[in-house]
């Protein structure tokens, strides 16, 4: 053996082994989204399935997205399919519940799904603490420009995208998107955070059926 | 109860692999043949273990068992059953899985027939094929375990990807790629033994291990055929080539080992190229390696790439192995191995095979540079950039004409020296089928002057090839009075080697004259059809009878009838849709293909009307695209010939079989499964 020339052979592979490690620090498929920033697209939707009181709204109602404005919207979009919605769900719910009377709202987004599995799933999880709403076929996921599901948008009081988590969100994330969300609202608007005021603003116009 | 099962299984296969390296090096080592022999053993021990983990799955995946992660991830009780066998190589896990299982095959086929060879060759290559195996058990048992435990257990699951579920070749692509893919680790193995034992010095090595290489390498290049197969009937786009990464992860292993077939033949004929020769050979594998951690581990952006996970630090701290101890074993040896033989002339085949290293290897880096490219900008200057198309066709066209051209000019050519008449009498001839496609180009209206080219050397390598074939059969039918076929016959076993490189010649031919018209001679249409209304394409008319839709249990169809009208008459019907999964946003476009000798007629349904009053579809005509499929075939039947070792001694069989390739039929299929 040249072991000589083996040790500077070998060096050959450095470069290629540092771009490779580079390259795990970046998701190819990580495109930017441009919607942080700008207006959520609008939408109404029936709910489908009512959530735990206190954020149980009726099945059937419809919820507006711009009556929402003022608080802060969690919107997660997921579907009884998925397999990485099952890992999110029981972070989501009990994040949701522990938030209950603070001023956020947490919706759930059904994705190419329909009602009956989803509720079924919903059961089989353990329930959900706030409503679900059924986005018929996915017209609100291609406004949302959706990659997949699960995918999580947090949206401020002023009706725009703060932040687009793609993939299961952590406690952690929500922890920080909602509370800085939170803070970041007018001083005033809801100080000590009570469900009832909630209550008014999802009270939907009584739109039965789907839209 | 399966999962467990299976579980223990690959734990077991772990302990057992490394157990087995370790012994397999300790006894070559210190001399103990009866831990070598335990070494063999434990390669037949892993490969049992891996079939029961993969039967195991395919169990689970039939009767539906959501327990366990990987069906959870892709079996539905909707998917049909062939489809819900299949999504076996559909996911991640399960790919590394069927990989595994295949490297045990490979590894205990190896062993096995070459387990009574003196010397440490053999037992060195088993060493390295249980560490690759090692590697492959390593990420089953931990980030690709495809056995996890989902509790609370789902009552139903997503099913396979829409894609994947869609046509039958995915029943062919995919164990074709990973039986050509995984076998490099075969000539690998045996080129770390040749270093590790010292056999490398001699070129016998290389005689056992080509067989090996040849058999990856027809399994290869059927698999890459069956690849641009499936994405022409299955992507809608009417293209079989994209330049993808996954494509191109295939074909690099495939342009060295092509090059290493002819070096070869320059090592055991003159002694030269040893050391570019066990670059090659290593190369390929590293390639395959390079090009699973590429497509498997997210870093690029590629229709197969899956989910980024931890997966692909194990195959970055894998292929870092892999590189450096290659590098070091090669440079390490590369004194040992000067050549002993020169070059006696420039005109003789040596020289032609050296050329033809030259191109396949810069046609190899042309292609890694490209694939590789979007990753150095990112890293260099912070750019998202894709390298498409117009890149690999500007780079590498030159370097397949010229290829065309060297495989009519090789078999021309003498070993050693050739005279100038020798020349002449050899290399004018041909120049007459180059005068005739060329001829059939322009007039057929091709005017891209690479196309011309290329018609123009496929007939110039055609006459040659087969002016090889004719030339010995009419020596054999002069001398032994033999008649026309026996001579073809005998002829071809007498040398399966040589002719069976001629006729892969013959299919590379056909695949780059399929490729070359398909290109050229591509005609389009888009047109919103009523019923009843027609729409025409170079000449070819074709009327929408209605559209349909049908619900099916896993998917909902919709459909328009297309007829074919020739002279009034309706001489075929095809029926484009677009299927509908619940799983996917967008439907997954089913375009359906008519296909004769000359062409195809590949209809696409772009868009439809709810209520069937109109439906918008593209029909794309494009001649010899089955060309493509059956020089494929072509080329494997002559991967077959050849792996064939020669006859020792000429006896006269009554009735000789020339195998045929059951992997690729030559005839594309019409209607779907």
């Amino acid at each position: 053996m040249n072991w000589k020339r083996a040790a500077i052979a070998s060096l050959a592979a450095v470069p290629v082994i540092a771009l490779f490690a580079w390259g795990f620090t970046k998701d190819p498929n990580n495109i930017p989204s441009p919607l942080p920033g700008r207006m959520a697209p609008d939408f109404s939707l029936a709910v489908f399935a009512p959530g735990q009181p206190p954020m149980a709204l009726p099945v059937g109602d419809t919820v507006h997205l711009a009556k929402l404005r003022g608080e802060v919207v969690v919107l997660n979009f997921w579907a009884s399919w998925c397999l990485s919605c099952r890992d999110e769900h029981r972070t989501l719910s009990a994040f949701a519940k522990r938030y209950a009377d603070r001023p956020v709202h947490f919706l759930g987004v059904l994705y190419n799904d329909r009602p009956a599995p989803a509720i079924s799933w919903i059961d089989e999880m353990g329930g959900q603490e706030y409503p679900s709403v059924n986005d018929v076929d996915a017209h609100t996921a291609i406004d949302y420009g959706l990659y997949g599901v699960p995918e999580t948008y947090f949206i401020d009081g002023n009706g725009r995208v703060a932040f687009k988590q793609t993939g299961p969100v952590t406690d952690a994330i929500l922890t920080h998107e909602v509370d800085s969300l939170i803070a970041a609202l007018p001083a005033g608007t809801r100080p000590g955070g009570s469900a009832d005021t909630a209550a008014p603003t999802l009270a939907p116009a009584k739109t039965k059926g789907t839209p | 109860m399966t999962g467990l099962l299976a579980h223990d299984a690959l734990m077991v296969s772990l302990v057992l692999v490394l157990v087995g390296a370790i012994m397999g090096t300790l006894g070559i080592r210190g001399r103990r043949a009866d831990w070598v022999q335990i070494a063999f053993g434990t390669v037949y021990g892993n490969f049992v273990l891996v079939t029961v983990a993969t039967l195991a799955m395919i169990y689970a995946l039939v009767t539906h068992d959501f327990s366990i992660s990987y069906v959870a991830q892709v079996g539905s009780r909707e998917t049909p059953l062939f489809y819900t066998v299949i999504s076996l190589w559909g996911a991640l896990e399960g790919s590394i899985l069927f990989w595994a299982w295949v490297l045990g095959a490979y590894s205990t086929a190896v062993v096995f027939i070459n387990r009574k060879r003196a010397g440490n060759l053999v037992p060195w290559a088993s060493v390295t094929l249980l560490v690759v195996a090692l590697f492959f058990a390593i990420l089953l048992v931990g980030p690709a375990n495809p056995f996890h435990a989902v509790f609370p257990v789902p009552g139903d699951g997503p099913g396979p990807n829409p894609l994947l579920q869609n046509h039958i070749l995915m029943a062919v692509h995919p164990p074709l790629l990973y039986l050509g893919y995984v076998g490099m680790a075969v000539p690998f193995a045996f080129a770390m033994g040749a270093m590790l034992s010292g056999e490398v010095v001699s070129d016998d090595w290389i005689k056992i291990t080509r067989p090996y290489l040849l058999v990856s390498w027809g399994f290869l290049s059927a698999a890459i055929i069956a690849g641009m197969w499936w994405s022409y009937e299955v992507l809608g786009w009417g293209g079989y080539w994209a330049w993808d990464p996954v494509e191109n992860a295939s074909f690099m292993p495939w342009l060295v080992a092509t090059a290493f077939l002819h070096s070869a033949m320059v090592q055991e004929r003159r002694g030269m190229l040893r050391l570019w020769n066990l670059n090659l050979m290593v190369g390929t594998f590293v390639l395959t390696i390079l090009g699973t951690f590429l497509t498997r581990s997210g870093i690029l952006s590629s229709v197969h790439s899956f989910t980024q996970g931890p997966i692909g630090y194990y195959f970055l701290v894998f292929i870092a192995v892999v590189l450096v101890v290659t590098l070091v074993m090669v440079a390490g040896n590369s004194d040992r191995l000067r050549s002993t033989g020169h070059l006696e002339s420039a005109a003789s085949r040596e020289t032609v095979f050296l050329l033809n290293n030259l191109f396949l290897t810069a046609f190899m880096f042309t292609v890694l540079i490209g694939t590789l490219f979007p990753l150095v900008a990112e890293a260099l200057r912070g750019l998202k950039v894709t390298v498409g198309e117009p890149f690999f066709n500007k780079m590498t066209l030159p370097l397949i004409v010229s290829l065309i051209f060297l495989m009519g000019v090789g078999p021309a050519l003498p070993w050693g020296a050739a005279s100038k008449a020798d020349m002449k009498a050899k290399l004018l001839p041909p120049f007459a089928g180059a005068v005739v496609m060329a001829v059939i180009a322009l007039v057929t209206g091709a005017r891209n002057p690479y196309a011309v080219l290329t018609f123009a050397f496929v007939g110039y390598a055609a006459f040659a090839n087969f002016r090889e074939y004719w030339i010995g059969m009419s020596a054999r039918h002069a001398a032994h009075d033999e008649g026309w076929a026996t001579a073809l016959v005998r002829l071809v076993q007498g040398n399966r080697r040589r002719y069976g490189g001629y006729v892969a010649h013959i299919g590379i031919l056909f695949v780059a004259l399929g490729i070359a018209a398909s290109q050229s001679f591509r005609t389009e249409r888009e047109a919103t059809l009523k019923p009843g209304e027609s729409l025409t394409v170079a000449g070819h008319t074709a009327r929408l009878k209605e559209v349909w839709g049908r619900q099916e249990p896993q998917r909902a169809v919709i459909g328009a009838t297309m007829e074919v009208v020739e002279n009034g008459k309706v001489v075929a019907t095809a029926d484009p849709r677009m299927n509908f999964y619940p799983t996917q946003s967008t439907p997954v476009p089913t375009p359906q293909v008519i296909s004769s000798i000359g062409g195809d007629l590949y209809f696409n349904l772009m868009a439809f009307d709810q209520n069937g009053a109109h439906a918008t579809v593209k029909l794309i005509v494009q001649p010899l695209v089955p060309w493509i499929w059956f020089g494929g075939g072509i080329v494997v039947l002559g991967a077959i010939i050849g792996v064939f070792p020669k006859r020792r001694r000429r006896t006269a069989p009554a009735a000789v079989r020339v195998p045929v390739p059951a992997v690729v039929l030559p005839i594309p299929r019409e209607g779907e499964a």
